[in-house]
C-alpha cells in the first residue's frame, strides 16, 4: 500500500460533526446512521448507574481543561484590576479600563500588532502555496519507495524544536555560520542574516518553510489522494495535458482543503509562532521582531505588569475569537464547511 | 508492497526535461532538508584538528572522534538536561496519553449522560486561550514554579489530540462494543480490550505528538523554571549553542569534569544532535499513521 493512502480510502472530507456532538441532527448519507433515538425516558439515575464509568474516564483530562484553561481564562479579570501579587486577585484594586485606555495609547503595542499582522500576510503569500506546490510533486513520484523516502525527509524538521531550527539556521547563515566561513576562505565579505533587520521577514518565513512546508503536505496529499483517478482518464481522453488536468482537476479538487487551511490561518492572524520570535527578538531587534506575544512577555513579565499584560492578551484573544468566527462565516458563506459546521 | 505503482496507460510519460527537472527540484528539497544536519553531525564527530583546519564547521569528513559525546555525557550540564528531558518526556506522554485516550472514549458515545456539554467544554478551548499571563501567575500560584509537574500539566491535555482520538473511536462499529457490552464486559474492559487494540496506529501517533511537544518544550521552562540546575536540554541548547554562553561559566557547571576543557565548536554541535537524535529516529517508525492523526484532525477540529 502507497503510504500516504491509507486503505486508498478518501479521507472523510468534508465532514464530520465538529461542534456538539452527533446524533442529534440529520446525518449526511453515507455516514453511519443513527442508532437509535437518545433515551430521554431513561431516567437520571439510571442513566448515572450506567454512565458512570465513562464520566470517570473523561474526569482527568476535563479536571486538566478545567484547571489551567477555565480558571486562567478567568483569571482575565485582572485586566480591569491593578493587580499585585500581594493583594491577589481578590484584594487588589479595581481600575476599570484604565489598562486598556493605557494599552491603546502605546505606540509599541500598535507596533507589535502591525509587526503581527506583516509577518501573518508575507506567510499567506510567501509559505501558504508551497506545501501545496510541494504536495503535488510528491504525489507525481510513481515509485512508492522513493516516495516514502523523499516524505520522511521533509517531514522531519517539523519533530525540531524551534531552538534546534533556529541553531540551525546560525549555523548556516550566520555571521558565523558555514556560508560566512566559506565567503571568507574565499576573500568575501561574510553574510550575517541572522541579525539584519532589513531581511528578517525573509528569514523567519524561510524558517517556517524549512521546518513546516514538509509536514504541511500531508492534508494536501490526503486530498490528492481522494481525487477521483477516472476524472484524469476522461479528460486525457479528452485531450487535456498534465498542466490542464493541473488546473482543471487537481486544483478544484484540492479547493475545499485550501479553502478550510486559509480560513484557519486568517483566524489565527495574531498568532506567528511565539518562540521562534522570542528567540530571534534580541538579535533583530525589537523594532523588527517584536510580535504581541514578545511584547505582552517583555512587558510584563520584566516589570510584574501583570494587569497591563493580561488586557493585552484579553485584546488579542478577542481579536482572535472575532477573526475564527468571521472567517467561518465567510466559509460558509462560501459553501464551504469551515472549522466547524453551521448547525 | 514495494512493486513500482505503473503509470496509468492514460498518461503521457514526461519528456526528458520534466523528468531532469523533477529530478533536479526533489534533490535540491532533500538537501536543503538534510545538508544542514549533515554539517552539523560531522562536525560534532570531528577531532579538534579538523574542527581548527575547517575554521569552523566540518564539510569533509577528516578523521573520527568521539570526545565531544565524552565530554557532554561525563556528568556535566549536559547530562543533567538530557536526563531531565528524558523524564519530562516520559512521565508527560504517559499522563496526556493516559488523559486523553480515556477522556476520548469516555466522550465516544453520544447517548451517554452529559455527552453533549462536556464535549462542548473540550471543543470550546479551540476558541480562546488564557493568555499567557493569568496562566503564569495560576502555575505560581499554586507552587508550581520550580517544579517539573510545571513543565507537564499545563500542556498536558491537547483538545485537539483529544478530538482526533475520539473521532477514530467513533469510527469503530459501535456493534463491536454493543456485543461486548451485552456479554457483560464493563467499559473498562472494551476500552483496554477491544478498543485500544484497534488503535494501535493513532494511539502511537498522538504519543508521538504529545512525547515531541515534551522533548521541543522550551518556553514554559523559560517561565516556570527558575532554577538552572532543572532545566531541559532546550534551555541548555539555547544558552550554550543559540547564545554561545560558555559551558565553563561557574554557575551552572558544579562538577570539574566538563570544566576542564573549553567548549569548542564540536561540544557545541554535540549539543545539537543529542537534541535532535530521538526525534529523528521515532517518528518514522510511525509515519505511515500521520494521514489519519492529522486529517482527521483537520476536519474534526
Amino acid at each position: 500500500m502507497i503510504s500516504h493512502r491509507p486503505g486508498g480510502a478518501a479521507p472523510p472530507l468534508p465532514g464530520g460533526d465538529a461542534a456538539g456532538g452527533g446524533g442529534h441532527r440529520p446525518r449526511r448519507p453515507g455516514r453511519r446512521p443513527p442508532r437509535r433515538a437518545p433515551r430521554r425516558r431513561v431516567p437520571l439515575g439510571a442513566r448515572l448507574r450506567r454512565d458512570w464509568p465513562l464520566l470517570l474516564m473523561t474526569a482527568p483530562a476535563l479536571g486538566l481543561l478545567a484547571v489551567f484553561h477555565y480558571v486562567p481564562t478567568a483569571g482575565n479579570v485582572i485586566a480591569f484590576q491593578d493587580y499585585n501579587v500581594y493583594d491577589g486577585f481578590l484584594g487588589s484594586p479595581w481600575v476599570g479600563f484604565d489598562n486598556f485606555f493605557w494599552l491603546f495609547s502605546d505606540a509599541s503595542f500598535w507596533h507589535a500588532t502591525g509587526n503581527t499582522l506583516l509577518i501573518t500576510a508575507f506567510q499567506l503569500v510567501f509559505y501558504f502555496p508551497i506545501p501545496i506546490g510541494l504536495a503535488v510533486l510528491l504525489d507525481s513520484v510513481l515509485s512508492p519507495r522513493l516516495r516514502l523516502l523523499l516524505q520522511s525527509v521533509v517531514y522531519m524538521p517539523h519533530f525540531f524544536s524551534w531552538v534546534l531550527v533556529v541553531t540551525l539556521f546560525q549555523q548556516i547563515v550566520g555571521g558565523a555560520g558555514l556560508i560566512s566561513q566559506l565567503l571568507r576562505r574565499n576573500g568575501y565579505e561574510a553574510l550575517d542574516v541572522m541579525s539584519n533587520p532589513d531581511v528578517f521577514l525573509l528569514v523567519v518565513t524561510s524558517q517556517v518553510v524549512w521546518k513546516d512546508a514538509g509536514w504541511g503536505t500531508i492534508i494536501f496529499l490526503a486530498a490528492l489522494a481522494a481525487i477521483n483517478q477516472n476524472l484524469y482518464e476522461a479528460a486525457a481522453v479528452d485531450g487535456a495535458g498534465r498542466w490542464r488536468r493541473l488546473w482543471h482537476i487537481t486544483l478544484p479538487g484540492l479547493r475545499p482543503v485550501i479553502v478550510l487551511l486559509l480560513i484557519m490561518r486568517l483566524g489565527d492572524a495574531l498568532n506567528v509562532g511565539f518562540e521562534q520570535f522570542f528567540l530571534q527578538r534580541d538579535a533583530f531587534g525589537a523594532d523588527a521582531a517584536e510580535v504581541l506575544d514578545t511584547f505582552i512577555y517583555h512587558r510584563t513579565l520584566t516589570t510584574a505588569a501583570y494587569s497591563y499584560g493580561a488586557a493585552a492578551g484579553l485584546v488579542k484573544g478577542a481579536v482572535g475569537l472575532a477573526l475564527i468566527l468571521v472567517a467561518n462565516k465567510v466559509a460558509h458563506r462560501m459553501g464551504e464547511d469551515g472549522i466547524y459546521r453551521r448547525t | 508492497m514495494t512493486t513500482p505503482h505503473p503509470r496509468p496507460v492514460w498518461a503521457e510519460p514526461p519528456g526528458p526535461a520534466g523528468r531532469a527537472g523533477k529530478a533536479a527540484a526533489l534533490t535540491a528539497i532533500a538537501a536543503v532538508v538534510l545538508l544542514p544536519i549533515y554539517v552539523v553531525v560531522l562536525t560534532s564527530l570531528s577531532p579538534a584538528s579538523a574542527v581548527t583546519a575547517a575554521g569552523g564547521l566540518v564539510v569533509v569528513p577528516r578523521g573520527i572522534s568521539f570526545a565531544a559525546y565524552a565530554e557532554l555525557f561525563a556528568g556535566g550540564v549536559v547530562t543533567r538536561a538530557v536526563l531531565v528531558s528524558l523524564g519530562v518526556t516520559a512521565v508527560g506522554t504517559l499522563v496526556s496519553l493516559a488523559a486523553t485516550v480515556l477522556a476520548a472514549y469516555g466522550l465516544s458515545r453520544p447517548t451517554s449522560l452529559w455527552h453533549r456539554p462536556l464535549l462542548f467544554a473540550v471543543l470550546l478551548t479551540f476558541l480562546f486561550t488564557p493568555g499567557m499571563i493569568p496562566l503564569y501567575l495560576l502555575v505560581s500560584s499554586v507552587g508550581l514554579i520550580d517544579s517539573y509537574w510545571a513543565l507537564i500539566l499545563p500542556t498536558a491535555v491537547s483538545a485537539f489530540n483529544l478530538v482526533v482520538m475520539r473521532a477514530f473511536f467513533m469510527s469503530i462499529p459501535a456493534e463491536i462494543g454493543d456485543s461486548a457490552r451485552a456479554d457483560g464486559a464493563g467499559e473498562w474492559t472494551i476500552l483496554a480490550r477491544l478498543v485500544l487494540p484497534m488503535s494501535k496506529g493513532v494511539t502511537a501517533v498522538i504519543g508521538l505528538f504529545y512525547a515531541v511537544g515534551y522533548w521541543n518544550a522550551f518556553f514554559n521552562a523559560i517561565l516556570y523554571i527558575n532554577d538552572n540546575r532543572m532545566w531541559p536540554l532546550q534551555l541548555i541548547l539555547r544558552q550554550y549553542v543559540q547564545q554561545g554562553g560558555s559551558l565553563t561559566s561557574a554557575s551552572v557547571v558544579d562538577t570539574s569534569a566538563s570544566a576542564a576543557l573549553p567548549p569548542n565548536l564540536a561540544i557545541q554541535m554535540a549539543i545539537v544532535v543529542v537534541a535532535l537524535v530521538p526525534v529523528t529516529f521515532v517518528y518514522p517508525l510511525v509515519q505511515r499513521h500521520f494521514t489519519k492523526g492529522v486529517v482527521i484532525g483537520a476536519v474534526k477540529g
